[in-house]
């Protein structure tokens, strides 16, 4: 197989799960040979995991993760872009915003736990609004970018054929900046679930973030706490590869040319 | 009467306080359906004069007139076709073509992407993404969606400078064909000298920065025209002295 050549269909597969089960192999071989007390076993984790299946909590925690993330990202997604669209659109009303965002942008949300927990308390709407924070500035981002990356000549072409502003926004600007804002919600997606853990590890008491901590915390059951790890890794995979899913549409393919 | 005029036009552009002077006191009358050809160096100004002809920009100071009527802003009436990759790569052929047509209705507009979707011989493309066709494909699909909302000119700005010279023949064919039939008002801007020459009834030609029209030049051979005929030769000949070319390599 030389790197030139397109890999089969069958390998694009095989060689992944070849290399999963040569870490599973490693981490069991590990685990024997430093003969540690602490640390489970990939066989541990999975009685785990089938533990958390018969006390119906598994489908329970991913479901509650799952359902703050979409609560989160869902609003930062209906207020992000708009906002987003608009400060791309007016440039003079972007420059008075843009100082106060990159001032919050850096803040990490786990900065704002104590201040969310003030203002929603100690629940689901603090989770919810840290996942909403975290997501709702990458979002913005890659919109005013997106827009502002329009090349002049679509816009050109848009009022040649006699569009008003609001038919410009909606029929050339929109369509010609979704690649990059496509990759901004990706990437929101991608914090939104490293914040949901943290979140859950303060705020509420469910959720896979709690699962890690509570594990921990009532007797010590590391094979909890590494089966909540691994459930949040997959998870985060299936995610991701749900939303790059997105870049095969045809009327966004052509702003992912060159990448894979 | 004339189908545009353009009266002492000029365009200086300020950056970091210097300024350029680009356009001095152009004159400029083209008539209705005559297919007239801006010729000039590289940066000399072509492409600012139309997209100033298109509304899109306007003139430090002068005015242009079409059909009797200021200029203000672009116009569905007259579209202009950009050097490269003005489609919508978003869009499908059909949808590119269909563009402009939101007012008419699904009948008509499929009938009219019909029509220009074989006017340019891309049947068969119809639903196929700008990102699967070639440049020179991509450039019919530009021309069509101009044509199909039945525009009384046309502007081009050097439609054909990015494809190859084999393509670039067969387009200036095809654009003629087109022309032939359509019988628009064309406005066409190109640095070359053969394209100018093959294609136009008159050709304006125009000196470096700050550009004016040093010379029209009318094309008096019918066609399809033979590029090896001596008229053409001597046309040709004229042009190049005119922009101050030696004809040796």
């Amino acid at each position: 197989m030389n790197s030139f050549a397109e890999p089969r269909k069958w390998e694009k597969l095989f060689w992944p799960v070849v290399a999963c089960a040569l870490f599973l192999a490693l981490w069991h071989f590990l685990v024997i040979w430093s003969a540690t007390k602490v640390f489970p076993s990939p066989l541990a984790v999975e009685r785990g995991i089938a533990e958390l299946f018969r006390k119906a909590l598994l489908w329970r925690y991913i479901g509650d993760s799952l359902r703050r993330v979409a609560l989160g990202f869902g609003a930062a997604v209906l207020l992000g872009i708009p906002v987003g669209l608009t400060l791309g659109w007016y440039p003079a009303i972007n420059r008075v915003i843009n100082p106060v965002f990159q001032i919050l942008r850096p803040i990490s949300p786990i900065a704002w736990i104590p201040v969310s927990i003030i203002l929603f308390g100690v629940g689901d709407k603090t989770a919810v609004f840290l996942i909403f924070l975290c997501a709702f500035f990458p979002i913005v981002v890659s919109c005013v970018d997106g827009v502002s990356n329009v090349p002049l000549m679509y816009r050109r072409a848009g009022r040649n054929f006699g569009l008003a502003p609001a038919q410009l926004l909606s029929r050339v600007v929109f369509p010609a900046a979704l690649p990059q804002i496509i990759i901004g919600l990706r990437i929101a997606l991608g914090v939104a679930w490293l914040v949901v853990v943290a979140a859950e590890m303060i705020a509420v008491d469910s959720g896979l973030g709690y699962l890690v901590i509570d594990a921990r915390n009532s007797g010590k059951r590391y094979d909890l706490v590494v089966a909540a790890m691994l459930l949040i890794g997959v998870i985060g995979l299936v995610l991701d590869l749900l939303f790059r899913g997105i870049r095969n549409f045809k009327s966004v393919r052509w702003g992912f040319r060159n990448e894979s | 009467m004339n189908k545009l005029s353009a009266q002492r036009v000029s365009m200086q552009f300020s950056r970091d306080g210097k300024t350029t002077n680009v356009l001095r006191d152009v004159n400029l009358e083209v008539a209705p359906g005559e297919f007239l050809c801006l010729l000039g160096p590289s940066g000399c100004g072509k492409s600012t004069l139309l997209s100033i002809i298109a509304g899109f920009l306007s003139p430090s100071a002068g005015a242009v007139k079409i059909d009797g009527e200021a200029v203000t802003g672009p116009d569905p009436r007259r579209i202009f076709v950009f050097q490269e990759r003005g489609v919508f790569p978003w869009l499908t052929v059909a949808g590119n073509i269909a563009f402009g047509l939101s007012k008419l209705s699904r009948t008509d507009r499929e009938q009219r992407i019909a029509h220009y979707v074989k006017l340019v011989g891309l049947e068969g493309f119809e639903k196929a993404y700008p990102a699967e066709l070639s440049g020179g494909m991509k450039q019919r699909v530009e021309v069509a969606r101009a044509l199909a909302v039945n525009p009384d000119m046309l502007f081009l700005d050097e439609p054909f400078g990015a494809l190859d010279s084999i393509t670039r023949l067969t387009m200036r064919r095809e654009l003629l064909r087109i022309w032939e039939a359509e019988r628009n008002t064309v406005i066409f801007v190109t640095h070359d000298i053969d394209e100018a020459v093959q294609l136009a009834d008159r050709v304006a030609v125009m000196s470096d920065r700050p550009a004016t029209i040093q010379q029209v030049v009318n094309i008096d051979i019918p066609h399809p025209r033979d590029i090896s005929s001596a008229r053409y030769l001597e046309l040709r000949d004229g042009i190049f002295r005119q922009l101050g070319l030696a004809h040796k390599v």
